[in-house]
């Protein structure tokens, strides 16, 4: 890779300043020229994928100076070479026809579509002059982010700087946040991303709800596939056969909702058959006496009822969990928001880890280890006047992040006070939140929405501005900082122009910058020179970092088997079986189960997953995925699909418990899920016509998820509380 | 001279389809058409289950229907790795060996000519592997020279069991599955 | 045994679901190709009988390969029509593969035209008396054919051994697809050639019973003109002839009902994918047109008009002769139709 390059590309970007044509590709053909293996003038780029948030390095190949291919950096600790299938199609991303091409101003109804095509100077003075108003009748707090992504790291910096402190990610309380506080009340400290499983070297790995291989998080998927060729015993409990429980020695089709049920089982076989790691117990357990009372009644035989697995076998995998311990591991997994007690879940989960002694032990969790490069020279936040909306008077006492429904509440309530603007950045709020219809609710109570996405997404579809991003390949932004089993970082730099008139979110931010009177916040040029400073002050060569994508952090132990020490930040400096601050709080400080609700007769419980080759809501459009998967099936067990008289691949409606219709999407009759239980992966059922590609294919979760339940804990909101049947098309 | 040969690892398949988009992207197959693809097969009742996912392509055959049926020599097993190709130039489109291949492993491609996985023989012959074996995130894709006892794809075949797809169609694949 | 669900990524387009890469074009080019097979066949055995000196130049002889030419066109044309690589055609004839039916097939067509176009100059003059007055050559041409007898031999083997080689391929081009278990059956070669014969017999009768027996004009239009309509016209057959034709048809329905019988037969006592190949022919949306058009419609019925005919019990009507026609068009629509949709079947229920 030469310097005249990447020249060429800062040059192009800043030429195609108003230009609106989009480059199609030719039409019934792929991305490059017909026929035969690739000719031409290849140049290659390292920079970082963002496909989803594990942020793999890559390696962008350029061809004949049109995207070629994406391959993974073969220095890279997240992807150590290798892509997953949403990487590779890449390329996709930047020829997608339905990207957004330049700026647009709302000039009808909000919702109603009706756009003028903006300069980028008409949008902002238009974003920063509404800004201005908000901020000076109701504070700056008053306008809120929401936020995913690494763009989106400038748009929160300006905002900061403007005084605003509602800034939120949904990949906390839509995701993996109760995961990570039933950890943090448990250990001291969470799970994060990517997690700190040592599933490479696991004897013996259970997965409890956690459908790795359709949830394609690169390392993890990577490190599943060596264990399943290590013969590593495997037990996964899903109500559905997912990729993984065929992989499995067990599978346990559990009733949905009852996983706490099976949980305490197995402690409970753990204690009572002296099974667990009373070494580890006694050294780091904190209040285990009062823990194994507490679940002395949970025996296999009373958890049998309510999970639908037979208490053989819940002693013979308990037995076999126990038996390869430290080296087991009971995945935490990641998406962990189903039934709205999750993080009590989470607790039970970490508690049975703890009872196999695993942590920071070779096959169970390591220590993460991460890598620090120093930062830009900023000059520090505006200090905030009035406290975040998100969580008023600690609600949800144990949210340690930002929760974005509590935004979404504040908004509509306008308590404790008004919120007044939105900006949103890549991330779909309208198809992440649950029940739409109350995002559109909240949307109706602000004077401006800003949606910066790549996309016409839902949530752009109801907004006053939105602006053009670019993708990935085409941008610089700041470094992304690895950890795990050692530190990384990792680099991301402009591989192709963008297409049309779309703008990288850095230059965004720094427009707004000065325009909202914070201009010494974004005091470089370009991020060439803010990407300089800081390694220059980290003493990285900047150059040989561009040619390679990665810089490695120093090597540390990472297990006690390297010689690593444990030590637990929690209020007891121990592994708390028994939670006083729980207590204290009015909470189970041992897990408790309580039975799910029960279908409505004639419904069907909708539980909700990925694909290994989609993202969220955002890629449904990328030729190459849709290719791949084109729409989202309802998964209805074979028999009860005869039952209903429904034919496999016909067309249904779902209807849920309060009436919500879904839009048509196609019944796929399999022996491999429970009864009494429907499945549907998430981000499908786009209803922004806009989103030609996408529009109506499939059936969207969030729509149907009306009947959802808040974590009292940190606020988490559920998946799986819902009921479905079905429809046939008119 | 090698034979080269895939042996793929059912067991650690997981299904994403990397395997897919890395062909399309390496070769620019053209939109709407695969070279290679998925096929998963669930045996059994609930809960008493088995399932296979298999990455599947054109099986290379040591004895190719679509060689045999072509009528200008388009279709041909190249001499160096005994892998079966296709001369564009030399293809009239009249799409017998579509019709041949007992795998439906050919299409036609947008601008008329017959067209099929190549084993990627173009990265092959720089010493690199297949795209789809290059990419694949759980290293289950194995390429090799099936006439090297001690090539690693031998040692597999030598020590797990396996099967081809349809060997009834007696045209002897060398797409191996691990069972 | 278990339930098995199969999945496939896989939508390639003519390939997926089922295989539907040829379309109009083969079952008409097969239909025209068998057609001219068994009209050079008729055509052949009666030239062998001429050049014995029996009087038998009439109609169905030495007039037929003219007919058989213009046929030959639209089969070639269809052929053309087909193949997606059009302008990469002449490939077929730069190479000579011996394992490939369609190689052997576009060689054998190559022999084809100028054995049909030399069959043609024997009566062309008569049957397009303009052509034989502007262009002497051809005058003489055709001349010094039907003097020598020899000649005429040779024309008369080289179509029948051409006709048979032209009428078998056609079903061996199917038949050699293991791929496509319907057509892996060594009758599909042999019915071919019967049905070639039949729908031969069958045209030869309905030309000639539609062209008037005048003698052709003539002029530039005129017997341009003529030469497309009544190609037969100058020397129509007489009712002896006729009946002779329609004697021959009713042999070729017949062993034709007995090989279809015997193809669903083998197809039934074969492998698992042939049998499951059956279905689509018993059952399937090819059924109807198999049972209704080809058997009842194009063979039982002529069968029975012919014989009333032949027996006098009702009057001589072309509806036979264009039933057969019709017949074994159907009869290779169905067979490319349901081949293409057969595909083989894992062994043992994987």
């Amino acid at each position: 890779m030469e310097n005249l390059s990447r020249r060429r590309f800062l040059k192009i970007s800043a030429a195609t300043f108003g230009a609106s044509a989009i480059g199609h590709f030719p039409v019934g053909c792929g991305f490059g020229e017909s026929g035969g293996p690739a000719t031409g003038n290849v140049e290659k780029f390292a920079t970082f994928c963002e496909m989803c948030g594990w942020f793999c390095g890559a390696i962008a190949h350029v061809r004949d100076d049109k995207l070629w291919k994406i391959e993974g950096n073969p220095l890279d600790p997240g992807c150590r070479g290798r892509l997953c299938p949403r990487g590779t199609a890449g390329v996709g991303a930047h020829y997608d026809p339905d990207r957004l091409q330049a700026p647009l101003i709302r000039v009808g109804e909000r919702g109603d579509l009706r756009w003028k095509v903006a300069t980028w100077d008409e949008a902002f003075n238009y974003i920063a002059d509404k800004m201005k108003g908000i901020a000076a009748k109701h504070g700056p707090e008053s306008i809120a982010l929401w936020n995913h992504g690494s763009g989106g790291r400038f748009i929160y910096h300006v905002m900061r700087a403007y005084g605003c402190n509602n800034m939120v990610m949904p990949s906390y309380a839509q995701c993996r946040g109760a995961r990570d506080v039933g950890y943090k009340l448990t250990y001291g400290t969470e799970i994060g991303s990517p997690e700190i499983t040592d599933i490479a070297n696991t004897k013996c790995l259970v997965l409890i709800g956690s459908h790795l291989g359709e949830n394609m998080h690169n390392t993890q998927v990577q490190e599943f596939a060596q264990a399943v060729e290590n013969k590593a015993t495997i037990i996964v409990v899903d109500p559905r056969y997912s990729v993984a429980a065929s992989k499995a020695k067990y599978w346990l089709p559990i009733k949905p909702g009852t996983d706490m049920a099976l949980l305490l089982a197995w402690m409970n076989v753990l204690i009572t058959e002296g099974l667990y790691d009373k070494e580890f117990v006694a050294e780091y357990g904190h209040g285990f006496d009062q823990f194994a009372a507490s679940i002395a009644e949970n025996t296999p035989e009373w958890a049998a009822a309510e999970t639908d697995i037979p208490a053989e076998t819940i002693r013979a995998t308990a037995r076999e969990i126990a038996a390869f311990r430290p080296a087991t591991l009971v995945h935490p997994g990641r998406r962990a928001n189903w039934n709205g007690d999750d993080t009590q879940r989470s607790r039970a989960n970490a508690l049975l880890n703890a009872l196999l002694g695993n942590w920071g032990r070779k096959g169970g969790f390591f220590l993460r280890s991460s890598m620090r490069v120093a930062n830009y020279p900023f000059p520090a936040y505006p200090p905030a006047v009035k406290p975040p909306v998100d969580n008023p008077d600690g609600r949800w006492p144990f949210a340690h992040k930002p929760v974005a429904n509590g935004l979404r509440d504040a908004t509509i309530s306008g308590k404790p006070y008004p919120i007044k603007a939105w900006v949103v950045y890549a991330c779909n709020v309208a198809l992440t939140m649950p029940n739409p219809p109350e995002t559109r609710e909240a949307a109706d109570k602000l004077d401006l929405l800003v949606v910066i996405d790549t996309h016409p997404s839902d949530t752009a579809g109801y907004a006053d501005v939105v602006l053009p991003d670019t993708t990935y390949l085409e941008r610089h932004d700041d470094f992304y900082l690895g950890s795990g089993r050692q530190g990384w970082a990792t680099l991301r730099q402009p591989v192709v122009a963008p297409p049309a008139n779309q703008r990288p979110a850095w230059w965004m931010a720094k427009q707004l910058s000065r325009r909202l009177g914070v201009a010494e916040y974004m005091p470089f040029e370009d991020m060439d020179e803010y990407l300089a400073k800081r390694c220059e002050l980290s003493g990285i060569d900047y150059d040989e970092f561009r040619e390679k994508g990665i810089v490695m952090g120093p090597k540390q132990p990472i297990t006690i088997e390297e010689g690593a020490s444990i030590s637990f930040d929690t209020p007891s400096k121990k592994v708390e079986f028994y939670s006083d601050q729980l207590a204290e709080a009015g909470f189970d400080p041992v897990p408790k189960y309580t039975p799910p609700d029960d279908a409505p007769a004639g419904y069907y419980r909708l539980i909700t997953g990925r694909a290994p080759m989609h993202s969220f809501s955002r890629s449904q459009t990328n030729p190459l995925l849709q290719g791949l998967m084109d729409q989202n099936e309802v998964w209805v067990n074979a028999d009860t699909a005869a039952t209903l008289n429904l034919e496999n691949g016909e067309y249904v409606v779902l209807k849920n418990q309060d009436g919500v219709a879904s839009s048509r999407v196609r019944v796929k009759a399999t022996q491999g899920i429970r009864p009494d239980t429907v499945y549907l992966v998430h981000g499908f059922g786009h209803k922004n016509p806009m989103l030609k590609g996408a529009y109506l294919n499939g059936a969207s979760t969030s729509y149907l998820n009306t009947s959802y339940k808040t974590d009292p804990l940190m606020g988490a909101t559920s998946l799986h509380t819902n009921f479905i049947t079905f429809e046939k098309e008119a | 001279m090698p034979r080269f040969g895939m042996v793929i690892d059912t067991k650690k398949c997981v299904g994403c389809m990397d395997c897919v988009v890395a062909c399309q992207t390496e070769n620019d197959v053209p939109q709407g058409f695969a070279k290679d693809w998925l096929v998963t097969e669930v045996t059994g009742t609930f809960p008493d289950l088995s399932m296979e996912i298999r990455s599947e392509r054109c099986h290379q055959c040591d004895n190719p229907p679509c060689v045999y049926v072509c009528p200008t020599g388009a279709s041909h097993i190249e001499d160096w790795g005994k892998t079966v190709q296709i001369t564009e130039d030399k293809c009239i489109g009249c799409k017998a060996c579509l019709a041949a291949c007992p795998y439906g492993a050919r299409f036609t491609h947008p601008d008329g000519y017959a067209d099929k996985c190549t084993f990627c023989i173009h990265r092959v012959k720089e010493d690199l592997d297949p795209a789809c074996v290059s990419v694949c995130p759980t290293h289950c894709m194995h390429f090799g020279d099936l006439d090297d006892a001690e090539s690693p794809v031998n040692k597999l075949l030598n020590s797990r069991e396996s099967h081809v797809v349809l060997p009834e169609a007696g045209t002897k694949p060398r797409v191996h599955y691990l069972k | 045994m278990s339930p098995v669900e199969i999945t496939t990524s896989r939508l390639n387009q003519h390939v997926d679901p089922v295989l539907t890469v040829w379309a109009w074009e083969i079952p008409v080019y097969l239909f025209v190709g068998g057609l001219i097979a068994g009209m050079m066949i008729i055509a052949g055995l009666n030239m062998l009988r001429l050049a014995k000196g029996e009087r038998s130049e009439d109609f169905n002889s030495v007039q037929s390969p003219i007919l058989g030419f213009l046929l030959l066109n639209i089969g070639m044309v269809a052929l053309f029509l087909d193949l997606s690589y059009k302008l990469h055609v002449y490939r077929l004839f730069m190479a000579f593969k011996p394992l490939s039916p369609m190689s052997w097939g576009s060689w054998i067509l190559i022999l084809v035209y100028p054995v049909l176009i030399s069959s043609s100059l024997i009566r062309l003059p008569q049957a397009w008396p303009w052509l034989g007055e502007r262009i002497p050559i051809v005058q003489r041409l055709s001349e010094a054919l039907t003097t020598r007898t020899r000649v005429i031999k040779i024309l008369g083997y080289a179509n029948v051994v051409l006709g048979i080689c032209l009428g078998i391929y056609t079903g061996i081009l199917l038949s050699t697809m293991v791929a496509r278990p319907l057509w892996n059956s060594a009758i599909l070669g042999p019915l071919f050639l019967v049905s070639g014969l039949s729908t031969a017999a069958a045209a030869i009768h309905l030309v000639s019973s539609i062209t008037p027996g005048s003698p052709s004009p003539s002029g530039f239009l005129g017997g341009a003109l003529a030469a497309l309509v009544q190609p037969l016209g100058a020397n129509p057959p007489g009712p002896g002839t006729q009946n002779s034709l329609v004697r021959a048809d009713q042999i070729f329905l017949s062993v034709e009902l007995v090989l279809i019988g015997l193809l669903l037969v083998g197809l039934l006592s074969g492998s698992a994918s042939q049998v499951a190949a059956v279905d689509i022919l018993m059952s399937g949306k090819y059924a109807v047109l198999l049972w209704a058009g080809v058997i009842a419609l194009g063979i039982l019925t002529p069968l029975l008009l012919q014989a009333l005919q032949l027996s006098d019990r009702i009057r001589h009507t072309i509806i036979p002769a264009i039933l057969v026609l019709a017949g074994g068009l159907a009869l290779r629509w169905v067979v490319v139709g349901a081949g293409h949709a057969s595909r083989m079947v894992a062994a043992g229920g994987m």
